[in-house]
């Protein structure tokens, strides 16, 4: 009834190949990002802000990252913590060693550390495919945090091997504040969000596709199969730096080279898969799903007011289990689903 | 069928919601935070800590609080990872009335924490972990590492070796291999080892295993050819258990091997079953049997209320870890009132003061029934650690036996020097100005 696109029409190209064709659509996104910069903001508590709003804003653009690569391309990687390592490492050393270096820049040229690492990595995925490109990757994943605590010179000689996120501060403006870190993660993701979906809808992200579909294809009908590949591992990896970057400056604020480890990947890797392959709106409903329900899952068994060595097992086994219900539900992911609601929606309540 | 699982989920999370609003009440007791971890990879180290912790905190209350202030506390399950860990702690912190400390047990978990201490004011123990320099309190106000930390430790080991060799002079010209897990974990003592290194003349050879570290013949077998007169083990997790399996097939003798303190719990070396006879590991805990556990026993076990399902690993190692930490903070906690008043409620900045001025002799260890259980302590605002003394056990194939019946401190004015400078480059990097806080 009130999702319905009767009497919207196009009638230029430009109204034709916007984002959100469907008014309603458009307005619900508006009012969303206007929830997001200006309610929350106001109304949320520091809690809300530094223990879900960030990781989660954080992971998504991560699990965007990741998405490009394995959705769009079909390159699997294991190796996405490691992008992230890279980005944060290296922000941290144009910091510290550049006099007078504008944060943005330190995180952009920090994704920019990642995506010249993504494509080096990325040369493997030219001759082998699928399972086999994973295992490449996997090296990334161990070299690069190897390396990270092989060379003092990345850490700036600490005995321990951790850095510690220098402070934040855009044109004279200090972000301290939990509020403040969650605007600038927001607008950060925001930006690269939009950017990625429009990506997805040129010409590169077409290239992607159709390496994906069939790369032989691809190749006959005139994409170049190289510069396609080596530009997803590119991009995705300059998302994952950023994220990284974010991660440290904005969320944990002291980090050592192991926590970008190989969990952290298969986290993200979990949030593609259960968000849905292919989906810009998947990256974060998989973020979501990964980072926040086992937050709410916590405090539900806590209220049964059982002792915390059964809790902490019963936490993760209805979590487990709601993934495997979930991917029997849809395997196509969380977006899928929310892809068919909509569908549903717009024939209701005459389904026929 | 969607919908209504749908709706079952709204209904128990707002039930959720409505219930931890209503648990915040009774103001009269202190609050803690329990970070712990009892599922994944490091669940057994954890349910030890934390269960030894919350039988001491059952023993505290049991006898009427700390001077009548009842204890109070909230788990939440971190799974030894970070994320979680922060949410757990930014989810407790303003609980009861506000955290009076934390302990997450874990590096990644205490350096998602470490930024956000000053600002909540809340303070931070890192037992046996984290950051050495942390002890200079100047530019570590909120973070405590009691006892003693890695550099210390280290610092012990080439001491009692060298004891072992009848003098520490009388290592030089003999060989070390530093076994150790190859991430910053396991060099974090390489500044300490390379410092006596050059001092005493000794050749240290180091060689590094990939995490988990299941298989070590390669090591092992370098280990041998090399014919080091010791080894000392920087391991965690499988990988202990590993190398002493490994080092009985190559015939490395055990004796001549030295753990660092996580590899030595029962954990490590019942695993290793018969190969683990005469290994040695630190400890900052004698092995053995002290008042304070029987009173756990019998007042906290024998009301029903112990926190450990299985009984036998009363006063193991980590059992035993988890109830010095809570005694040590209740022993802030205590500082704390004596100064701001008995009987009341502690924030987190007047409990960072106590454990600021934690003072255990022996005269205060025989009152805790706890009489050479840790080594003394004595903290101040330029040692937050306290002590820096350890002791070398031995597993004689059922249990752990000391072996040094004193506490083994190493060159400790070397380690405060390179605390020192490490935490000025850490207060340069951070535009800290070190002072000590008032009280």
């Amino acid at each position: 009834m009130i999702y319905r696109e009767a009497g919207q029409y196009k009638t230029t190209y430009d109204t034709d190949t916007q984002i959100f064709p469907i008014a309603q659509d458009r307005y619900a996104m508006l009012a969303i990002l206007l929830i997001a910069f200006i309610v929350i903001p106001f109304v949320a508590t520091p809690y809300i802000f530094s223990a879900i709003l960030i990781p989660f804003l954080i992971f998504s653009l991560a699990a965007l990252g990741l998405n490009i690569l394995t959705g769009y391309a079909g390159q699997i990687s294991l190796g996405t913590a490691a992008f992230m390592a890279v980005g944060a490492f290296a922000s941290y050393n144009f910091m510290l060693r550049v006099p007078g270096m504008p944060i943005l820049l330190a995180f952009i040229l920090g994704g920019i550390c990642a995506a010249m690492v993504g494509i080096a990595f990325g040369l493997p995925s030219l001759r082998i495919r699928g399972f086999y490109l994973a295992a490449s990757t996997l090296a990334t994943q161990f070299f690069v945090v190897w390396c990270l605590t092989k060379v003092p010179w990345f850490t700036n000689n600490s005995a321990s091997g951790v850095i510690t996120a220098q402070q934040i501060e855009i044109l004279g403006f200090k972000f301290d504040s939990p509020q403040e870190k969650y605007l600038l993660v927001l607008g950060i993701v925001c930006v690269l969000a939009l950017l990625a979906k429009n990506m997805v809808r040129s010409t590169v992200g077409r290239s992607w596709m159709a390496v994906r579909d069939m790369d032989v294809a691809a190749e006959v009908i005139g994409f170049r199969v190289m510069k396609t590949k080596l530009t997803a591992f590119a991009v995705s990896s300059f998302y994952c730096g950023i994220a990284g970057a974010l991660f440290a400056y904005c969320y944990v604020g002291t980090v050592e080279p192991e926590a970008y480890n190989l969990d952290l990947s298969f986290r993200i890797l979990f949030m593609v898969i259960i968000g849905g392959l292919g989906s810009i709106l998947g990256s974060f409903f998989g973020a979501a799903f990964i980072v926040l329900l086992p937050i709410v899952l916590s405090m539900i068994v806590h209220v049964t007011g059982l002792p915390n060595s059964v809790t902490s097992n019963v936490e993760l086994m209805v979590f487990g289990g709601l993934i495997i219900f979930f991917l029997i539900v849809e395997p196509h992911g969380l977006a899928r689903l929310w892809q068919i609601g909509k569908e549903k929606l717009r024939l209701w309540p005459f389904p026929h | 069928m969607k919908l209504k699982f749908a709706k079952a989920m709204i209904v128990s999370a707002v039930a959720a919601a409505t219930a931890l609003t209503g648990a915040l009440a009774s103001a009269q007791e202190q609050f803690i935070p329990i970070l712990s971890y009892r599922v994944g990879l490091y669940a057994s180290g954890g349910s030890g800590f934390f269960g030894g912790a919350i039988d001491y905190f059952n023993l505290v209350n049991a006898n009427g609080g700390i001077n009548g202030v009842k204890i109070s506390w909230e788990e939440c399950e971190t799974e030894y990872n970070a994320t979680r860990g922060v949410e757990c702690y930014e989810r407790l912190k303003k609980k009861g009335g506000g955290a009076s400390l934390v302990e997450p047990l874990g590096t990644g978990i205490a350096y998602g924490i470490l930024d956000r201490l000053p600002t909540d004011k809340v303070p931070m123990t890192t037992l046996g972990y984290g950051r050495s320099d942390a002890a200079n309190g100047q530019v570590f106000p909120y973070v405590f590492p009691l006892i003693t930390s890695y550099w210390n430790q280290a610092a012990g080991m080439i001491k009692y070796l060298g004891d072992k060799e009848g003098g520490i002079e009388k290592l030089k010209g003999k060989k070390i291999v530093h076994l150790y897990h190859d991430s910053a974990y396991g060099k974090e003592p390489f500044p300490v080892l390379e410092a006596y290194e050059k001092s005493i003349g000794f050749q240290l050879i180091k060689i590094p295993v990939p995490h988990p570290g299941t298989e070590q013949n390669s090591q092992w077998l370098q280990i041998r050819q090399a014919n080091p007169d010791y080894v000392i083990l920087w391991g965690w997790g499988v990988m202990n258990a590993v190398a002493i399996k490994t080092a009985a097939r190559v015939g490395f003798p055990r004796e001549k091997m030295l753990g660092v303190w996580w590899a030595g719990s029962e954990e490590d070396t019942i695993p290793a079953g018969d190969a683990a006879k005469g290994y040695t590991t630190m400890t900052f805990n004698t092995p053995g049997n002290y008042p304070v556990i029987d009173e756990i026993r019998k007042k906290v076990y024998g009301a029903g209320k112990g926190n450990l399902s299985d009984k036998d690993r009363i006063g193991s190692v980590y059992h035993m870890r988890g109830v010095t930490a809570a005694m040590l903070w209740i022993e802030g906690i205590r500082n704390a009132q004596n100064k701001y008043g008995k009987g009341k409620v502690m924030t987190g900045e007047q409990i960072r003061w106590g454990l600021e001025n934690i003072n255990v002799d022996e005269k205060r260890q025989r009152e805790l029934g706890a009489l050479n259980m840790f080594p003394t302590i004595k903290t101040s605002c330029q040692d937050h650690e306290g002590s820096g003394a350890v002791k070398v056990q031995v597993w004689d194939g059922k249990a752990w036996k000391a072996v040094t019946p004193n506490w083994v401190t190493g060159d400790r004015a070397m380690v405060q020097k390179m605390v020192a400078e490490s935490s000025a480059k850490y207060a340069a990097e951070k535009k800290i100005t070190p002072a000590c806080l008032p009280g």
